[in-house]
Parts: C-alpha cells; structure tokens; sequence
C-alpha cells in the first residue's frame, strides 16, 4: 500500500529509489542518506586506488630487472612511500566500512539510516580535506620516509611530511566518526527483534572494526601532531639529536597501525561469512565463535604491536612477551577459517563471482596468516625483518584478505547498490586472473625475502633478478585483472541486465525487505526480525513457500522451488507489481 | 532476519511520525532513542579524547621515569599556587555546567543560561591565568623545544641539567592542547547559552546542554591528572 503511494507520488511510473530521488550534484553533495554516502567513498577510493596501484606497477616496472629502470632513486623511494601511505591510510583503512558498511549497515539491521547521518556526511568531507591535504604534501616537495615515517629520518625532512602526517591526522577523524558512528547505530537502531544473536556478521565484523578505529586512531592522531611539532618546534620527544627517542615514535607508530591491520581485516572476516553462507545454502557453523572471535582479534590486536620491533633494541623480555602474544591471534583467525570451511561442508556451493572471490580469500589469507605466525616468531623474525618476506605476508593479508574481500563484497552487493548485474563470466575471468596474478606477484615475494632481499632496495644483485621478473610478470596479470573489473562495472552501469530484489536469494534484510533498488528510507515498513541471518531453512519468502502475512514470497513458491537450485528467481518486490 | 512486518508495529510507527516532536529526527523511533544514541556517541568521542591525550602522558611517564632529577628541578619552576587556583576555578565552572543541565531539567529558563554564562566566565578565567603562567615562562626564555633558552635567576641553572627541555616541551603541548579543548568548550557552551536564551531547550529536550556538559566534564578530568603530574610531583 505505500509502495503504491511511493509509486504515484513519482510522475512517471517507476517506483521511487534513493537513485533518482534527490539527483542534483548539490543534492548529492549535501546528502544525508548513508546509502549515496557510501558511493561518495567509493568513487573518492576508487580513485585512490588507481593512483596507489599505478605507483606499485611503476615500482614492479623498475624492479623488473637490474639493469632496467625507468625512474631516479629518489623517485623511486617517493613512489613506493606514497604507494604505502595511500593504500594503507587514504584506501584500506576507510575502504570495507566507509563504502559497504555504509551501504549495508543500516539495511542488515533493519533501520532508515546510520545514528548520526550529518556526522556521516562531515566524515566524507573530513576524509577529502585528508586527501587534499596530500595532495599538497606531492606539491610542496619529496616524500620519501615510507609509509611508517621512523624518525630520526621523518622528522628531518621537509615540509612534504608535515603536510603528510597532517593529512593522516585529518582522515584519522574520518575513521573516528565512522567507527563512533556505526557502534552507536548497531547499540540503539536495529529492528525489533534483531537481537545480537541475529545480527547478521557482517555487522559483527563491523563492530569489532570500529571499536579499533575508536580505540586506536586518537593515537595516530597524536603521534602525527608530535611528529608535526617535532619539525616546526624541535621539540625533542623523537628525535635523538635533541634527547628524544626514536624507538617511543615506533611504540606509538605501532600502537595504531598494529590495531590498523585488524581495522583492514576484520570488516573484510564479516564480508566472508556473508559470501560463504548465502553461496553455500548452508547456516553458518559456529555463528557465536565467528562473531565472538572478530571481538577478540579486536582485543588481542592491541597488545601486540611491539612485534613490529624485535630489532628496534626494545628489550628482550618484551619481544618475547609481544611473540607470545602474536601467536594467540592465529587462534581466533584460525577458528574463523575452519567455521567458514565446515560452513561448505555438505552445503550447495554456488560458484558466482563473490564465491570464488571468497574461496581466493580462503586461500590467500591463509598463506598471510600462516606466514604471519612466521614472522611472529623471534628468531624468525630477526633473519626475514625488513625483506621481501614481510611485504609478501602483508600483501598477503592486505591485499590478498582486505581487498579481495572488498571486491568479492562489490560484486555481490552490487545490484543493490546500482540496480544492475554485472557480466558473470567476466566477473569469473577477472576473479581468475586476479587470482592468478596475485599469487604470481606475491608468492615470489616471500622467495625472494626468504632468500635475503631487502624490502625498499632500488638496486638489487643478479640472482635476484629472476624472481623479480616472474613478479613484475604477476603484477601485470594482477593488473590486467582489475582493470576488467573496472571496465565491467562501468559497463554494467548503462547496459547491465536489470537486477531482481534478490539475486542470490540470500536471506539477510538488505536482499528480503528491501526492493530491488533501494528506498530512500530503505524500506517500506519497519520489519519485524523472527529468525537469524543465515537460517534459510525458515527464509520461505527467499525460496517459495507460503510465508505469512506480508511475506514477500512471489506466489510462485511450490515445495519444489524450496529445494530449487539457487538459481530459483526469488521473491519479486511488491513495487515492481505496480510499476 | 525477516521477511514478515508486523501491521502492529508499522501502525504505531505511522502513528508516531504524524505528530512526532520537531527535534525527533526522521530515522529514531523515538525521542528515547535518540537521546541515548547521542549520549552514547558522546561518551565514545570522550574515550577518543582519553587516547589523544594518553599517548602524550605515556611520553611523559618514559621521560620522567629516565630522569626524574630533571623533571624534579623542571617541575619546581612551575608556580603551583597559580595551578591549584587555575583547578578550583575549573572544578567551580564544571559544578556551574551541571547546575546548567539541572536547571534545563526544571524548565528554569534563565538559570540556566546563567550558568552557562558563569561557566563561561571561568572557563575564561583559566585562559587569562594559564597566559600569565605561560607569559612569565616565556620572559625567562623558557620556551618548548628549540627556542629554549633560559635567563634570568631561578632559571639559568636549568640550561645546565640535559632534559629540561624535554619536560617543558611536554608541559607545553600537554597544557596547549589541553587549552585548546578549553577554547572549544568555550564556544560551545557559549552557543548553548545563545540556544536556552533563545528558548530551543525544554525538560523535553536538552540533549545539546547534556552532551557540551560531558566534554566539560572530560576537559575538567584532563586538567586535575595534568595538575599534580606537571605542578606537584
């Protein structure tokens, strides 16, 4: 009845969603609906990572041989340095909350927008004044302390850093309303009946990122703000020519950007147990371990940071204690990676895009966890400390965990965000080729380390030289990947297949209750939440069956749908009857 | 996750939008809900602010722990009667700034912009204090990082004992951003005086009056641990 009203208060008879509903460039720009919010994030981190990834390909160019190069040293040190920071602080760090919490968020627990819709706007703008921020720091001169700026180094350079570490002091507020934001929105605003138990966990995933972001980041931020007064006053907390102390700069370094990595990792553990319980038909096994678990990597995350420094000179005793304690993250990871396995065990796996990308997350972060563990271990650690073993694992977690879950994410939130379908045996190809890539470029970086190469080396000695190649080789395939994911999406844009309500007959809110593009106020009526996230065997509305009441079930659903293959059509939203 | 909607609860949401009070905004449910979320949010931002300012007293427990005898000598420079002033007239403005919210509650009007008018004349008076401290540091030289340079008698003797600079540097960025959070809460409370005498307040909603009370209250909390570690230890 009020999809009716929606559709006549429209001129035309399209039904009214929150993509042609307020369209002026000031309308967007002003917006306070999370869900355009989210595609601000995503076209300012698209971009980002366009840039920050041709800075990889430039460095991969000039590592491909010893004797080939295509930029100065110097140039050299300001790429991969603004390779580093750009993904890691202006990409990874906002990417899976800011874009698809964002967007996903207040649909999953049923509620008309985030708790604080302005906050969420000032959060955007905050992050874009970080970006011009580093704009300027390119502009006013060289940036070349990579991505950790240690000092002394950092705080004897010039203005770029001040500019730099500004910019990472401004987006560090980003971070902190979205993370302030999204625990008060899953506290006070979900749907009645969405008890904690049913949250789906993806918002778990969410709440444990965002209790670091809120619990981590002010220290960033001070540390940045000390490390700016450290240049412009010399005020010696830092820098051992004046009395201060490098090795506190790192302890505080660390202290955020330890947590950080779970910052990356954590949204992107809730992205996979949504992939791997809907592409599986099955319920997730363990969903109390999984979420739990998300919490205590939360937790664990904050008492390991001295593991960044086994050769700083910090003392022995605290590099053990830091050892041990890095060894007891592989227990929560590891009962994530088992719950997701025994999830597919005996359920209907349903190989589309997201899945596979989920299966490659399966993988590669195994590999960047195991190998994390390796470098966890003292002794390891002293012989692989800064080589290219280490920028294997942390590719392998970041990039390898964060970003393929990020795009496995894309794709399967992407008709809802966008209407449209995305060309599935290009997905299919370009999961492949990233795959493939991935582990090409990445795997000979652990080799490579494991044999003694140095991680920021402009010149490198001949027997490096064949697995530099192989990787450079990888990289371009890696790339290649990507870039057909660019080109289909924007494809899908204009002339993708219309998507139905739910494509993947998944059984969490944003795909049962809300329509196939979403409402402006995302639905229609508030919904009474009587089952958890995963239970498929109670979702009759997703797979046929009577429902009750209002059930959106498409009238269609026979017993035998109930045990359809997944590509059984699920249930057609009320507004496309009357459109 | 449902796919039912319960025609009950969807009435009495319908029912509450139609006259729902003009400071509910559209997504709560209820006014309830949105003084609890913003209260919430709230107390997160305060926790934000303790991480800001506890990596600055982790720098100052490491460098005191390495030479307490430079921080003894650096800290007895400090005028202590002037601080503890500075903390009784802070502890007053944070007892005006809940009176503020205890006279919102009764719909007292005017004693409520009277408060927040008083907070903001201690609020004020911390500043003025804090600038005469800062002012006779800075005639003898005593200056953070670099510049520093001390003269004068009482002083000299400092630029002797390695490590003094580092307290200072320390006191005057823990003291500045301190201020800084001072000037903000300032013009807070200010605008929040500007609102209650504008009569946008009522025991119905204060939420704004309430949220300004707390970072007060965290700003206040901030000083009395910057007291005794900066002036008195």
């Amino acid at each position: 009845m009020e999809a009716a009203a929606h559709a006549a208060s429209q001129t035309d008879a399209e039904p009214r969603t929150y993509l042609n509903h307020e369209t002026s460039l000031w309308e967007w720009l002003t917006t306070k609906d999370h869900k355009k919010i989210g595609i601000m994030y995503l076209i300012s981190l698209a971009v980002v990572f366009l840039v920050a990834g041709l800075l990889a390909m430039a460095v991969r160019l000039e590592l491909m041989s010893p004797d080939f190069s295509i930029m100065s040293a110097s140039q050299y040190n300001q790429t991969f340095t603004m390779h580093g920071i750009m993904m890691v602080f202006l990409f990874i760090v906002p990417s899976i909350p800011a874009i698809l919490g964002n967007f996903v968020l207040p649909l999953q627990i049923g509620a008309k927008d985030v708790a604080f819709p302005r906050l969420n706007l000032a959060s955007w703008y905050v992050y874009i004044a970080g970006g011009a921020l580093t704009v300027t720091a390119l502009l006013v001169g060289e940036l070349s302390t990579g991505w950790t700026f240690y000092t002394p180094y950092s705080s004897q350079q010039g203005t770029a850093v001040i500019f730099m570490t500004g910019a990472i002091f401004v987006s560090g507020f980003a971070s902190i309303f979205t993370g302030l934001n999204f625990i008060v929105t899953i506290h006070k605003m979900r749907a009645p009946g969405m008890t904690w138990n049913r949250l789906p966990l993806f918002v778990w995933g969410l709440y444990a990122t965002s209790i670091v972001q809120v619990l981590a980041t002010p220290v960033v931020g001070i540390t940045m703000l000390l490390l700016i007064l450290e240049q412009t006053l010399q005020i010696g907390i830092f820098d051992p020519a004046l009395g201060g102390d490098p090795i506190l700069f790192q302890h505080f370094f660390w202290f955020y950007s330890h947590p950080a990595v779970y910052i990356m990792i954590l949204p992107a553990f809730g992205i996979l147990s949504e992939l791997i319980a809907t592409f599986s038909r099955q319920r997730i096994f363990g969903y109390r371990a999984i979420a739990l678990s998300s919490v205590a990597i939360a937790m664990l995350g904050f008492l390991v940071w001295g593991h960044h420094m086994f050769v700083s000179g910090q003392s022995a005793i605290s590099s053990i204690v830091f050892s041990l304690i890095t060894y007891l993250i592989g227990i929560p990871s590891g009962i994530k990676i088992f719950n997701w396995i025994a999830t597919m065990y005996k359920g209907s796996v349903w190989l589309q895009t997201p899945m596979l990308y989920a299966l490659s997350f399966l993988f590669l972060f195994t590999i960047g966890g195991l190998t994390g563990i390796m470098v966890g271990v003292l002794g390891v650690d002293v012989h692989l400390h800064d080589t290219y073993f280490v920028v294997g694992h942390f590719h392998y977690v970041m990039m390898g965990g964060s970003v393929i879950a990020l795009l496995g994410g894309m794709h399967y939130w992407w008709p809802k965000i966008t209407g449209r379908m995305y060309n599935e045996t290009l997905g299919k190809i370009a999961a492949g080729l990233v795959f493939v890539g991935f582990n090409v470029t990445f795997f000979t970086q652990l080799v490579l380390g494991s044999q003694g190469m140095p991680r920021r080396y402009y010149e490198y000695v001949d027997r490096f030289a064949e697995l530099h190649m192989i990787s450079t080789i990888g990289s371009f395939i890696l790339a290649s990947g990507l870039f057909l994911v660019l080109g289909y999406a924007l494809h899908s844009l204009f002339y993708g297949k219309k998507a139905p309500q739910n494509p993947w007959a998944a059984a969490t809110l944003e795909w049962t209750n809300v329509a196939a593009i979403p409402d402006p106020h995302n639905f229609t009526s508030t919904p009474l939440v009587t089952r958890g996230p995963y239970d498929f065997h109670k979702a009759d509305e997703v797979f046929g069956g009577s429902g009750d009441g209002q059930a959106r079930g498409d009238g269609a659903g026979s017993d035998a749908s109930r045990l359809a293959p997944p590509e059984a059509a699920p249930s057609a939203p009320k507004e496309d009857a009357s459109a | 996750m449902s796919t039912e909607t319960a025609p009950a609860t969807t009435e009495s949401v319908e029912t509450e939008h139609d006259h729902h009070p003009p400071h509910l905004q559209h997504h709560f449910v209820s006014s309830e809900q949105q003084f609890d979320s913003a209260k919430l949010g709230m107390w997160l931002f305060l926790i934000t602010e303790i991480l800001l300012f506890s990596a600055l007293f982790v720098a100052y427990a490491v460098y005191r722990n390495w030479n307490p005898m430079a921080f003894a000598e650096a800290s007895s420079t400090l005028d202590w009667v002037l601080g503890s002033v500075n903390t009784i007239v802070l502890l007053t403005s944070s007892l005006t700034v809940a009176l503020s919210i205890h006279f919102i509650q009764k719909n007292d009007k005017q004693k409520t912009v009277i408060s927040l008018l008083s907070t903001l004349v201690l609020a004020g008076g911390f500043l003025v204090i804090k600038y005469f401290e800062y002012m006779a540091k800075f005639e003898h030289g005593i200056y953070p990082g670099e510049a520093f340079a001390p003269t004068g008698s009482g002083y000299e003797y400092l630029a002797a004992i390695p490590y003094v600079p580092q307290f200072f540097s320390i006191y005057f960025v823990m003291t500045g951003i301190h201020g800084v959070h001072v000037v903000i809460g300032m013009g807070l409370i200010g605008w929040m005086a500007w609102r209650a005498h504008r009569g946008d307040f009522s025991d119905e909603w204060y939420t704004p009056v309430e949220l300004t009370g707390l970072y007060w209250h965290i700003v206040d909390i901030i000083w009395i641990f910057l007291f005794p570690l900066l002036y008195l230890v």
